[in-house]
């Protein structure tokens, strides 16, 4: 279970990293998702991994660590509400900026691909 | 048990709801009321905390009641309730300036900007890494609104960058928030101190490893060398009132690096002890340096005050690597002069750069400001005290960065670093001055004058400075009094945790 969740995690953070150094800010968004779902596993595996372990006193033979859940629940709600800012942000900058690169401007070589195109 | 430890975060909050209900706020002027006289209270209430502080020492304040460690606490010291005193006077100002007419360019303007007052002075205050998370992503949140206030394209694209940065560096702040609570078992502060002091081998690697990324977040909020880069283009772009209060938020994070690095990495942390401090003192004088660089290079007045804003960040990050009693004391005086004088300075760009007209705050000749002998004596001022000439705060402030270095090797570098970017700060203002108010094309002086208001904002900042050398001897009393309470890690836990005792690694 262990070695599955690690790799997990890893994929997922692997895959965020990657698509947050894209020059575009959909792909940036997703990666930062992906990154937040790889954070959310991480944090929840902090209280170690068992089986069958409810979060209360005397309801199961073990017990799992409550503090993690919370933590993942507030860290759930935290990203979620940033992750919907930064959608409205990034469609407010296409409409402000004309394009949807994250420097504002697409790079030269694609300015001048699409300007023959026109 | 004392509840005014939790009114800085309260009243910011119930002000900002008051403020968004419609009897308030269907009308311009009782918003602005009702800000400024909240933020008035709350400095009050700052001080008031911060003489009870000074009668009783470090107290805390239990959420619910419910005992450290469990529970989340909020800590007040010195160190802590000082900052609070600076974030509510410099709020106050910057609300101030905002009323004459900037917070109606967009929706929203008070309640956000009570949002974020609440946010930093709740990481302040806090006594736990996740609440410090949430208080983190309280004012974050409520700076990324602050940020695209009265629109444009400029801010637009200013604010991609800061909030996928900030929301990038929030990622890291939990992965390592997962590896210390993976392997210390607790979130508080204090209880975390005690645990690093008797930490077996076998996690010293992990706790190092958590420890780091650590470190690579508040570098970020705190902008140091490589990870400034966002600064001067975010705090450019913000509009002038909430750029004076950004001033502040990089102090959030060389805040945050002293209290992790002192009380949890300090000398008590045995292996640990001044984890990854080498590395701040190399990239805080790096920091300092391309800082010092920026304010040469800036074409328009924000950009150079935002190049002051990482001089000053990388030289507080160089007295907190230093970790001796006298940098840290510092700190805290240097802190409170820079945050003032750059938040002045935020504000007399604008004010500048409304009167002339389209040359704006660009370095260039363009039309006579229509107040010149007012806006050039706060320039003066404020360009005297942030180079650190006498008879100003900065002056003080460099003395006592000065005398704190220990070692020569230390003296060699920060004397040198510090004092050759004085002389360029020194030059780089000298030229935005001259340009600015000397340099003129035409004659006639055109545009509106300052309301009064936004002078008083002004020069309620500014004269600060002059007041910070005036108490300059109780001010380092008390600089000396925080720093001192701040590394006595051993006082704080038997307050917090009276049961607990503190084995291994002390002296």
């Amino acid at each position: 279970m262990e070695t599955l969740l690690a790799c997990c995690i890893g994929f997922l953070t692997a895959c965020g990293v990657f698509l947050m150094l894209r020059g575009r800010t959909f792909p940036v968004v997703v990666g930062l998702t992906m990154l937040s779902y790889a954070v959310n596993l991480f944090l929840f595996a902090s209280g170690r991994l068992n089986l069958r372990g409810a979060a209360v006193l005397g309801m199961s033979e073990e017990y799992a660590d409550p503090l993690p859940q919370a933590l993942v629940l507030t860290a759930i709600v935290i990203g979620f509400a940033m992750t919907a800012y930064l959608v409205i942000l990034a469609i407010r900058a296409r409409a402000d900026l004309g394009n949807d690169h994250v420097d504002g401007k697409l790079p030269e070589a694609e300015q001048r691909r699409k300007e023959a195109g026109l | 048990m004392s509840h005014l430890i939790i009114a800085p975060v309260l009243l910011p909050i119930l002000t900002a709801i008051l403020i968004m209900l419609p009897p308030v706020h269907s009308v311009p002027n009782r918003r602005r009321l009702v800000s400024i006289v909240s933020m008035a209270l709350q400095f009050v209430l700052a001080l008031v905390l911060l003489w009870q502080t000074q009668q009783q020492g470090l107290t805390f304040y239990a959420l619910g009641d419910w005992q450290p460690p469990f529970g989340i606490i909020l800590v007040a010291d010195t160190l802590s309730v000082v900052l609070v005193c600076l974030t509510s006077f410099l709020a106050l100002a910057a609300i101030c300036y905002g009323s004459a007419g900037e917070d109606v360019r967009g929706s929203f303007f008070h309640p956000l900007f009570q949002f974020q007052v609440m946010g930093i002075n709740g990481a302040f205050l806090t006594g736990d890494l996740f609440n410090l998370f949430v208080f983190f992503e309280v004012l974050l949140i409520a700076s990324y609104g602050l940020l695209i206030h009265a629109g444009g394209k400029n801010k637009t694209k200013a604010a991609v960058h800061y909030v996928i940065l900030n929301l990038t560096g929030s990622a890291v702040f939990l992965f390592s928030l997962a590896i210390l609570y993976g392997s210390l078992g607790t979130l508080n502060i204090a209880d975390m101190a005690l645990r690093v002091a008797s930490l077996p081998a076998e996690d010293l690697l992990l706790v190092q490893a958590g420890g780091s990324l650590l470190l690579i977040v508040f570098a970020l909020k705190a902008a140091i060398l490589p990870l400034q880069f966002w600064l001067p283009a975010t705090y450019s772009a913000a509009s002038p009132p909430v750029a004076a209060l950004f001033a502040v938020m990089t102090k959030i994070g060389v805040y945050a690096l002293l209290r992790v690095y002192t009380t949890i990495f300090g000398e008590t942390a045995g292996p640990l002890s001044g984890l990854g401090m080498n590395w701040l003192w190399a990239f805080g004088l790096a920091t300092i340096l391309l800082g010092a660089i920026g304010v040469l290079g800036s074409q328009d007045f924000r950009k150079l005050v935002a190049n002051l804003v990482i001089v000053s960040v990388g030289t507080l990050v160089c007295l907190v690597a230093m970790q001796n009693t006298a940098a840290t004391a510092a700190v805290l005086y240097y802190t409170v002069h820079s945050t003032l004088v750059t938040g002045a300075l935020f504000l007399l760009a604008d004010l500048i750069a409304t009167q002339r007209g389209k040359a704006g705050d660009r370095l260039v000749s363009g039309r006579r400001v229509a107040q010149p002998v007012l806006l050039g004596t706060l320039f003066f001022v404020a360009a005297l005290s942030v180079a650190g000439l006498p008879p100003l705060s900065g002056f003080i402030g460099k003395l006592m960065i000065l005398q704190s270095v220990v070692s020569t090797e230390q003296q060699l570098l920060l004397w040198s670093v510090v004092l050759l970017s004085s002389l360029m700060v020194l030059i780089g203002l000298a030229r935005a001055g001259s340009t600015l108010f000397w340099r003129v094309s035409g004659s006639e002086a055109g545009g509106d004058k300052a309301a009064p208001l936004q002078i008083f904002a002004v020069s309620l900042l500014l004269v600060a400075s002059p007041a910070l050398v005036v108490f300059a001897g109780p001010l380092t009393e008390l600089s000396v009094a925080a720093a001192v309470s701040l590394e006595d890690v051993q006082q704080a836990i038997s307050i917090i945790l009276p049961q607990a005792e503190l084995s291994g690694g002390a002296k």
